[in-house]
């Protein structure tokens, strides 16, 4: 019995090792701005990327192959996606126009706005 | 530097004389979008408060003065101005109202909103009101959405290099208009890239250090407020070319208000907008149409006049709200 709790006390140690290492890893990836959306668990059949105020929210969004994303423009500016590998290039998206692109290659897409090319994000898409 | 910045500021001051501390009615007038004037006179710029110039007659007796106006948008609808094209012609109303008729406009980019060709056209109506018919395009990001700015260069390049850039020169001043909204690079400002930069340099290769340089672009050609993207990567090189010349004036749009910056004999000024106006630098979450109550609407829309004298090489600048106010009487903000 001794052992078991000694055990059990053991398990729950490196469980709550294991949490604390990924809070830190999830703080440190907010220290640094980076917004990793379902990294875990990766989205599939459709997702959303939205164009709020000059960025795209989220930044950088993690699919599985076959996923069909979709770019909503909420500003009342014009924006546009653009691949940084030209893979896709969308129209100019007026306030409310979308843009969607299916992602059947497992791998990692950057894309901007070519209006404003401040404005960055990126697709990883898994197999 | 320090001594020299002050022996400049002094001159300034003296030059100007007007009672109007120079630096604080910069700092003032930066975001209040109306009114100023400077003068470039032996490469020395002054500025003056716009009722002042007005006053001493800046216009007058100007060996020939040219309109800029910017960042039309025509075929924007929102909130910030549901009637863009009403703005517009209210700017040309007040160009054609001008005491001294204009010998051209310049417009600095953003003529349409989404590059189409019935804002184009419309556009292209409105401006044919004008008194000043000789009209000088360069695009902003919004005019080359089609076709690789197919739609823009057939109607507004013609005679151009690469992707809309050319230069011209008026009774002694030579003109410049660069293309810095094409080929933009991911997570970078505007660019002018390796082509155009080759023809800047050999373009004013021609010309004498004495002769006036104006040099108009849609972005700002200095470094404003890079999050927002309000610059150009690649602007230095441009005006390490300049650098040789008496008197260089950068002319731009863009950011929907007044700024100006002067550096040695550089002097930088962006236009505001006959549209919409946008935030000042960092003042919210981004860029964009800023909403104003509606009667403000035509104090935060303008024009910019440049006046030159060939006499004493100088060019003066006198940015006017489309509501017709002085600046003088909003520089206190």
């Amino acid at each position: 019995m001794r052992n078991i709790k000694t055990n059990q006390s053991v398990v729950f140690t490196w469980s709550a090792l294991a949490l604390v290492a990924i809070v830190s890893i999830m703080t440190l990836r907010g220290a640094l701005g980076i917004v990793h959306a379902a990294n875990a668990e990766p989205s599939t059949g459709s997702t959303e990327v939205k164009i709020d105020n000059f960025a795209f929210t989220p930044g950088v969004i993690t699919v599985k192959a076959g996923t069909q994303v979709t770019w909503i423009n909420h500003d009342d500016i014009p924006h546009t996606v653009d691949s940084t590998e030209g893979k896709f290039k969308s129209a100019a998206l007026d306030t409310e126009d979308k843009f969607q692109f299916r992602f059947t290659e497992p791998g990692e897409y950057p894309f901007f706005c070519r209006m404003h090319p401040k404005m960055t994000g990126k697709i990883i898409v898994q197999p | 530097m320090a001594n020299k910045k002050d022996l400049i500021d002094q001159n300034l001051q003296d030059l100007n004389n007007d009672g109007v501390d120079r630096r604080g009615f910069l700092k003032c007038m930066a975001w209040a979008g109306t009114g100023l004037v400077w003068t470039l006179s032996g490469g020395i710029p002054v500025s003056r408060a716009f009722a002042k110039t007005t006053e001493k007659g800046g216009s007058k007796g100007s060996d020939f003065s040219f309109v800029q106006i910017s960042d039309s948008h025509i075929g924007f609808n929102k909130p910030a101005n549901p009637d863009v094209t009403a703005t517009l012609q209210v700017a040309i109303d007040r160009i054609n109202a001008m005491p001294h008729k204009p010998d051209f406009i310049i417009h600095t980019g953003d003529l349409s909103q989404l590059s189409k060709p019935s804002e184009f056209d419309t556009l292209d109506q409105a401006l044919k009101g004008a008194t000043a018919k000789q009209v000088y395009f360069v695009p902003g990001e919004h005019d080359m959405l089609s076709d690789n700015g197919e739609q823009y260069l057939q109607r507004y390049g013609k005679g151009t290099k690469g992707s809309g850039w050319y230069s011209f020169d008026q009774k002694g001043v030579h003109f410049v208009g660069l293309v810095n909204v094409v080929n933009l690079k991911a997570g970078g400002l505007g660019s002018l890239g390796h082509e155009q930069l080759e023809w800047l340099e050999d373009d004013l290769k021609a010309h004498s250090a004495s002769t006036p340089i104006v040099m108009f672009a849609h972005i700002p050609l200095w470094t404003i407020y890079p999050d927002w993207g309000w610059g150009t990567d690649d602007s230095e090189q441009a005006l390490s070319y300049v650098k040789r010349f008496g008197s260089v004036t950068v002319l731009n749009g863009h950011i929907h208000q007044v700024m100006q910056k002067v550096e040695g004999k550089l002097s930088f000024h962006t236009a505001m907008s006959t549209a919409f106006p946008q935030p000042a630098p960092g003042t919210a979450p981004s860029a964009g149409p800023m909403k104003v109550p509606a009667e403000q609407l035509q104090k935060v829309l303008g024009i910019t006049d440049v006046n030159y004298l060939v006499s004493g090489k100088s060019l003066a600048i006198v940015d006017s709200p489309l509501d017709g106010s002085s600046a003088s009487s909003k520089a206190a903000g």
